[in-house]
């Protein structure tokens, strides 16, 4: 599905976080937003999420109008920066947690659910940890069941906010290898925010650099490299 | 290297032995005389007479009627405080608004303002003088010197007791659990009960314990609105004034007991329940 972002602002009280701002995002795509804190990147991708509401703009899901619609009708699948996986509930539970919380109607039966939580805990090449609790896993591993959560609702995109921040370098390559393959595996629109510009130029199709709440160049890794539009950008990736 | 002296490696937070001592002894000794010995007192004196007396005077109508009004009343307070402490810590912490720091202040009121002036505004607002009370008596709804006053001078004054748990427990939470239910299609309410709950709920115990025990020990406030009708509106701590007043000392000092033991129970009553959940609790403690 296609994202279009049409002059999108946010406004925190006076304080600018998003100057308008507009993009598109093809479909399928793995897009990187980039840039250092207080750019505006997290802003945007909760905006994309229904987490923030924008001050004006538009945001356009599958050539629909989706500015309006609340975080649950989103069907955003979003991975928190510290994973925000639920510490009182077994793997299990938090992969489960998007099913159970459907409308009895559309609610899978509990067979369906074990089905596709144990399916899920497969792609994330962790079958075997659904009985532990969250703080009984490594940062890598925790990274991974957010994933899987995030993806047990059959979301319309994939929203992840800094994916790998928390890890060290060696788990961070493996991981940034994972989540390649579970999007090319699930053709899901991604969008991922980092200040990692090695991390964006490796894994992402498209890279979205922003700065000060203004987004700088969009383009793909090498033309980012070799031509960058602004001396921000070239500073930003140079480092 | 050799003038070096060997010493046993001790770890940088351990105190000598005597300042350990010291510490510990204090700390008894301040308990003994602070916390036991009043108990030890109040019982001693209770059972002066013997078992029987101490459970004669239990058995008067009076005395029975304050046990059951205290009972009562805690059991009305503490749920409505508990709802809405949780819902003033969630206003707190999980939105952000511009009257934040005034409501903050606003809940913790009833521990800075003396609970007699709280009875006292409840009198004034509700008493016989004022239209609205005057309105209420000729209704046949009186709240001084009866029981709705008691229950609204004892909620004021334990107000502040689970908010006051749960906001530090809540803001250390931050939102990004409840933000992840949300994204994962729960409703506000779903999100609440199977999220939110979960993880405030041994904050939320402890502070309904302690409102439950300031409840039933509630005496300035509650003094003031009760009128001291005999058997119709006397709480326990009150009803023990008046026997104590009385020079029987018997009587008050088992009711006393009594209430001690109450507010004992519900300590043990928490202790029996972090114990039977130890395992959980390590379980999902964080990091």
């Amino acid at each position: 599905m296609n994202i279009e972002i049409e002059e999108l602002a946010k406004e925190f009280g006076t304080a600018r976080a998003l100057h308008p701002v507009s993009l598109s995002i093809p479909s399928g795509a793995l897009v990187a937003l980039l840039g250092p804190s207080g750019s505006g990147k997290t802003t945007l991708l909760r905006i994309l999420g229904g987490l923030e509401f924008p001050t004006s703009g538009r945001v356009l899901f599958g050539g629909q109008d989706a500015t309006g619609l609340s975080v649950q009708e989103r069907r955003a699948g979003f991975v928190f920066q510290s994973y925000a996986l639920f510490k009182h509930m077994t793997v299990f539970e938090n992969v489960a947690y998007g099913l159970r919380a459907r409308p009895r109607k559309e609610r899978p039966t509990e067979a369906e659910i074990g089905r596709r939580v144990n399916r899920l805990l497969d792609l994330i090449q962790l079958p075997d940890i659904g009985a532990r609790y969250p703080n009984q896993l490594s940062g890598g591993q925790r990274q991974r069941v957010a994933l899987a959560r995030a993806l047990a609702i059959e979301p319309r995109m994939l929203l992840l906010d800094e994916p790998f921040g928390a890890l060290d370098a060696k788990v961070r390559k493996e991981l940034r290898q994972g989540l390649r393959e579970i999007h090319d595996r699930t053709g899901l629109t991604t969008v991922f925010v980092t200040h990692d510009q090695e991390e964006a130029m490796e894994l992402a199709d498209l890279v979205v650099v922003m700065s000060m709440g203004r987004i700088e160049q969009v383009g793909k890794p090498a033309d980012i490299r070799a031509r960058p539009a602004t001396d921000f950008v070239r500073d930003f990736t140079a480092a | 290297m050799s003038d070096i002296a060997y010493r046993r490696p001790v770890p940088v937070t351990t105190e000598t032995p005597l300042a350990r001592h010291l510490l510990i002894g204090t700390v008894l000794a301040l308990i003994s005389v602070l916390l036991f010995a009043p108990l030890i007192a109040v019982l001693a004196e209770a059972l002066r007479q013997g078992w029987t007396a101490a459970v004669q005077s239990l058995a008067s109508p009076d005395a029975r009627s304050a046990v059951r009004l205290t009972l009562i009343v805690a059991a009305i307070a503490v749920p409505l405080n508990a709802v809405f402490g949780i819902a003033a810590a969630w206003a707190i912490t999980k939105f952000d608004f511009r009257a934040k720091a005034f409501l903050i202040t606003l809940i913790d009121l009833p521990f800075s303002v003396s609970p007699v002036v709280a009875g006292l505004c409840l009198v004034l607002l509700f008493g016989a003088n004022s239209t609205l009370g005057g309105w209420l008596i000729a209704h046949d709804m009186p709240i001084v010197f009866a029981f709705p006053g008691i229950v609204l001078a004892t909620m004021f004054v334990t107000f502040p007791f689970v908010a006051r748990e749960l906001i530090p427990v809540m803001i250390e939470q931050g939102r990004a659990e409840e933000e992840a239910a949300l994204t994962l299609g729960a409703s506000g309410w779903r999100t609440f009960f199977t999220v939110t709950l979960p993880n405030i709920r041994w904050a939320l115990l402890y502070g309904v314990l302690l409102c439950n025990a300031r409840a039933m020990g509630e005496f300035g406030a509650v003094a003031v609105v009760s009128g001291k009708i005999r058997g119709e509106t006397t709480t326990m701590p009150i009803m023990i004034e008046m026997l104590y007043n009385e020079y029987l000392s018997v009587a008050a000092f088992t009711l006393a007991g009594v209430l001690a033991m109450l507010a004992l129970l519900t300590l043990l009553l928490k202790s029996l329940l972090e114990w039977r959940h130890a395992d959980l609790l390590a379980a999902t403690r964080r990091h």
